[in-house]
C-alpha cells in the first residue's frame, strides 16, 4: 500500500529526511514549510495522512488542524511535537489529531503509526466483527479465537493485544502502539515488558504450527501476517 | 519623584484630604445654621421688645400728653442698657431722647427698619439698630429702637467658633493622615525594596512581618508563601538543568567516541552498520533519560495536572501488575495482588501507573531468584503488591525480598541518578524512584522506603480523595 503524504514541518533538515525516508519506503511525500502553505496544500490535496509539527511558523500546528476540521477535511494527521508529556497529548488530540508522536522519534515508529492511519481512512469506520490471518481466526462479539479450527485460550489481555495485531495485519505495530492501544499507558516501561507479552502470545498461537503468523520486524516492532502470501 | 510628590500620590494622603474636604464642609453647614437661627431669633425677641415699648410709651401719651412722655423717656434714657428713644415736635425738632439727630426723611417713614445712627451729634461712628417710628397725634413722632450690637457680637463669637474648628479640622486631619501615610508607607517601601533584593537575584529574601497580623501582615505571608514556592522550584530547576547536564554528557560523549571509532577503524561495511547501531542505541538510550527528566522535573512542578482524573486504585494496580506479570515469571519471581476493591484515588491514572511500575520494575529486578544461593534463608518469595487505608491515606505497597536498601541510603536513592554499588551492573538509569517519589509529592503524597526483613518495601502514600473513599 503505498501513501501519499504531507509533511508540514518548518525545520528544513528534518524535512527532506522525512521526505527522502517516506519515498525510500515507497510513499509520496509533499512539504510544506509553514502553517499557511500546508493549510492551503491539505486542503487541495487528496492526501492519506497529514504529518504536522506542532511548532510552525505563521499559524500554528494546533490550529492548522482545528482549521482543517472546521472546513470539513478529515484526513487523518499525525501531530509531531517536542512536548511529549501526557497534557500535551491530550490537547493534540483535542484539537482534532488523530495520533500523537513525540519528537524525538524513530522513523520506524513514524512509519509504522501512518500506515496504521492511512489505512483506516480507506477502510473506513466500519469494524469487522471477525478477523482472519491465514488460518487464525479471532470473533470479536463471541471472544472466540481458533487457529486451524481449533480453539486458542486466551487471556483477556492477550485477547486485546492479538485483536490490535490482526486489526493491523500486515502492518507493522511498535511496542508503544501496543502499550498505548492495548494497555492505555503513554510511558516508557524501561523493560522489554511487551515483547514478553509478545512472546507470550506466540507461545499459545504459532507454537505447534509450521507456518508463523506473529513476525518481529527487526527495529521496529511485530506484525501479524501470513508469510505464504 | 520627590519625597512629597510621593506622599500625594499615596492612597492614606488622598483618603485624608477627601475626609478633610467632608469635616469642613459640615462644620460650615453647621455653623452656618446655628448663625442663621440664631440671629432670626434675636431680630424676633428685639422686634417684639421694641413694639412692646412703643405700644406702652403711646398709652402714656394718650393719658399724659407729650410732658409725660417725655418725662417718661427722659428717665428711661438714663437707665444703663437702655432701649433707644427720640421724640420729635411737630417742627422735627429733637424734644427727648438718647440718640442723636437723624435725617429728616428717615422719619417721614413708619414702620419697623433698620438703621445707622449716631449716639449723639459728635459721635463718629454709626451704629446699628433696629427702630420703629410711630406717629402720635398732633404730629408729635415717637421713634423707639434698639441696639443690634449683641447680634454682631452673637456674629462674632460664632465667626471665631467657627475658625477655631476649621483649624483644628484640618491639623488633626493633616496629622492623621500624615501619620498613617508614614506608617502604611514606611512599610510598603519596605516591601519594595525588599521585593528589588529578590528581583535582583537575592532568592532567599523574605518580606517582614509586624505581627500585628494586619491586611499587610496576610499580604505579606501569602506573598513569602508565594516565594518559598518560588525558590522551591527554582532550586528543583537548577538542579534538574544540572543534572541534565552532567548525566547527559557522559553518555553524550560515548556517543560520539563511538562514532570517531568507527570512523577511525571500521574496515567493512558491517562494521559500519554495528556501529551505527550502537549509535543509534545510545541514542535512544539518551531520549529515555531526557524524558524521564522531563516527566520528573514537571511532576515536581506540580505542571502535570491536566490528565486528573478518578480512578480505581485496583483496577490500575491488576493494569500494572498484569502489564509485569510475564516478565516476573520469565525471572521465576511470582508477582502476587492484594488489592481491595473500591478503592478510588483522584489524580493522574497515567503517572501514578507509571510510578507504581517502577516500583514493580525494580522490585522484580532485585528480588531473589529461585534457588539463589545468595538470597536470605527467611526472605519473602517473589514480589508483592498491595493496598490499604491508613488514616485519610491510601498506601499502595511493594514488596520484595532482594538485598533491600540500607537505612542510610534510603533518603539518598530517592535522588536522581543515585545508583548503589550493588545496582551499576543492572540496568537502568537510576530515576525509576525519583520519579515516583516526585509522581507522590504532586499527588500530595510521599514515597517511603522501609525494610521488609529482608528487602525492600516501597510505600506509596497517597491522601484519600476528600469527601469519603
Amino acid at each position: 500500500m503505498d501513501m501519499k503524504l504531507l509533511i508540514v514541518e518548518d525545520d528544513k533538515d528534518s524535512a527532506s529526511y522525512l521526505v527522502k525516508a517516506f519515498r525510500e519506503s515507497g510513499h509520496v511525500a509533499d512539504h510544506a514549510a509553514d502553517g499557511l502553505d500546508g493549510y492551503a496544500l491539505a486542503r487541495e490535496g487528496d492526501y492519506d495522512v497529514l504529518i504536522i509539527d506542532r511548532m510552525l511558523p505563521k499559524l500554528d500546528g494546533l490550529s492548522l488542524i482545528h482549521g482543517l476540521r472546521e472546513q470539513k477535511v478529515e484526513t487523518p494527521v499525525l501531530i509531531l511535537s517536542a512536548l511529549g508529556q501526557v497534557d500535551d497529548r491530550v490537547k493534540g488530540l483535542r484539537a482534532g489529531g488523530d495520533d500523537y508522536l513525540p519528537k524525538p522519534y524513530a522513523f520506524s515508529e513514524l512509519l509504522a503509526r501512518t500506515e496504521v492511519l492511512a489505512r483506516r481512512r480507506r477502510s473506513g469506520p466500519a469494524e469487522e466483527t471477525r478477523y482472519r490471518v491465514g488460518d487464525l481466526e479471532l470473533d470479536r462479539l463471541s471472544h472466540q479465537v481458533t487457529r486451524a479450527g481449533k480453539p486458542v485460550d486466551l487471556q483477556p489481555r492477550e485477547f486485546r493485544l492479538l485483536e490490535y495485531l490482526m486489526k493491523h495485519a500486515g502492518q507493522v505495530v511498535t511496542r508503544t502502539m501496543l502499550l498505548e492501544n492495548v494497555w492505555d499507558y503513554h510511558f516508557d516501561p524501561q523493560t522489554n515488558v511487551i515483547d514478553v507479552h509478545l512472546s507470550r502470545l506466540r507461545g499459545k498461537v504459532d507454537k505447534g504450527f509450521d507456518r508463523p503468523l506473529i513476525h518481529t520486524v527487526r527495529g521496529a516492532g511485530y506484525m501479524v501476517r501470513d508469510g505464504a502470501r | 519623584m520627590t519625597a512629597l510628590g510621593k506622599l500625594f500620590r499615596t492612597t492614606a494622603f488622598k483618603l485624608s484630604l477627601a475626609y478633610l474636604v467632608i469635616f469642613t464642609l459640615f462644620a460650615f453647614f453647621l455653623l452656618g445654621y446655628i448663625a442663621f437661627n440664631a440671629r432670626r431669633l434675636i431680630a424676633d425677641q428685639v422686634a417684639s421688645v421694641v413694639e412692646a415699648e412703643t405700644q406702652g410709651l403711646a398709652e402714656q401719651y394718650m393719658a399724659g400728653g407729650l410732658r409725660r412722655l417725655v418725662e417718661i423717656i427722659e428717665q428711661r434714657s438714663r437707665q444703663p442698657g437702655a432701649s433707644l428713644y427720640l421724640v420729635m415736635g411737630p417742627g422735627g425738632d429733637k424734644l427727648a431722647g438718647n440718640i442723636g439727630q437723624l435725617p429728616p426723611d428717615l422719619l417721614n417713614q413708619t414702620g419697623q427698619r433698620q438703621i445707622a445712627y449716631f449716639h449723639n451729634d459728635d459721635d463718629r461712628r454709626p451704629h446699628m439698630a433696629l427702630v420703629r417710628i410711630y406717629d402720635l397725634p398732633s404730629r408729635v413722632k415717637l421713634l423707639v429702637g434698639h441696639d443690634l450690637a449683641e447680634a454682631d457680637r452673637l456674629r462674632s463669637v460664632i465667626r471665631r467658633a467657627f475658625g477655631w474648628s476649621l483649624s483644628l479640622v484640618v491639623i488633626l486631619a493633616l496629622l492623621g493622615g500624615w501619620f498613617v501615610t508614614r506608617r502604611v508607607l514606611g512599610r510598603i517601601d519596605a516591601m519594595t525594596d525588599t521585593t528589588r533584593g529578590i528581583m535582583e537575584g537575592n532568592l532567599s529574601g523574605r518580606l517582614a512581618l509586624s505581627g500585628s497580623n494586619d491586611e499587610l501582615d496576610r499580604l505579606a505571608v501569602g506573598l513569602n508563601a508565594m516565594l518559598d514556592r518560588i525558590e522551591e522550584l527554582m532550586t528543583g530547576l537548577k538542579e534538574v538543568s544540572d543534572n541534565i547536564a552532567h548525566d547527559l554528557k557522559t553518555p553524550l560523549t560515548r556517543l560520539r567516541n563511538g562514532a570517531e571509532q568507527a570512523l577511525r577503524t571500521a574496515q567493512s561495511p558491517d562494521d559500519y552498520r554495528q556501529a551505527l547501531e550502537g549509535t543509534i542505541e545510545e541514542a535512544d538510550n539518551l531520549i529515555r533519560v531526557f524524558n524521564a527528566l522531563l516527566m520528573i522535573a514537571r511532576a515536581e512542578a506540580g505542571s502535570a495536572h491536566d490528565g486528573v482524573s478518578d480512578f480505581d486504585l485496583a483496577e490500575m494496580a491488576r493494569d500494572v501488575v498484569e502489564l509485569y506479570e510475564p516478565v516476573a515469571e520469565e525471572a521465576g519471581v511470582p508477582l502476587t495482588l492484594d488489592v481491595p476493591p473500591g478503592l478510588r484515588l483522584k489524580g493522574s491514572r497515567e503517572l501514578v501507573g507509571q510510578a507504581l511500575a517502577n516500583l514493580v520494575d525494580n522490585a522484580i529486578k532485585y528480588a531473589p531468584r529461585p534457588l539463589d544461593p545468595g538470597a536470605a534463608p527467611n526472605a519473602q518469595p517473589g514480589v508483592r503488591v498491595s493496598a490499604a487505608t491508613r488514616g485519610d491515606a491510601v498506601e499502595i505497597a511493594v514488596a520484595d525480598g532482594g538485598p533491600g536498601i540500607p537505612a542510610a541510603d534510603r533518603n539518598r536513592v530517592l535522588e536522581r541518578f543515585v545508583r548503589l554499588e550493588g545496582a551499576r551492573t543492572r540496568p537502568g538509569f537510576g530515576l525509576g524512584l525519583s520519579l515516583a517519589a516526585a509522581v507522590a509529592r504532586l499527588h500530595g503524597g510521599v514515597l517511603r522506603l522501609e525494610d521488609n526483613e529482608p528487602g525492600l518495601r516501597a510505600v506509596v502514600a497517597l491522601p484519600l480523595p476528600s469527601g469519603g473513599a
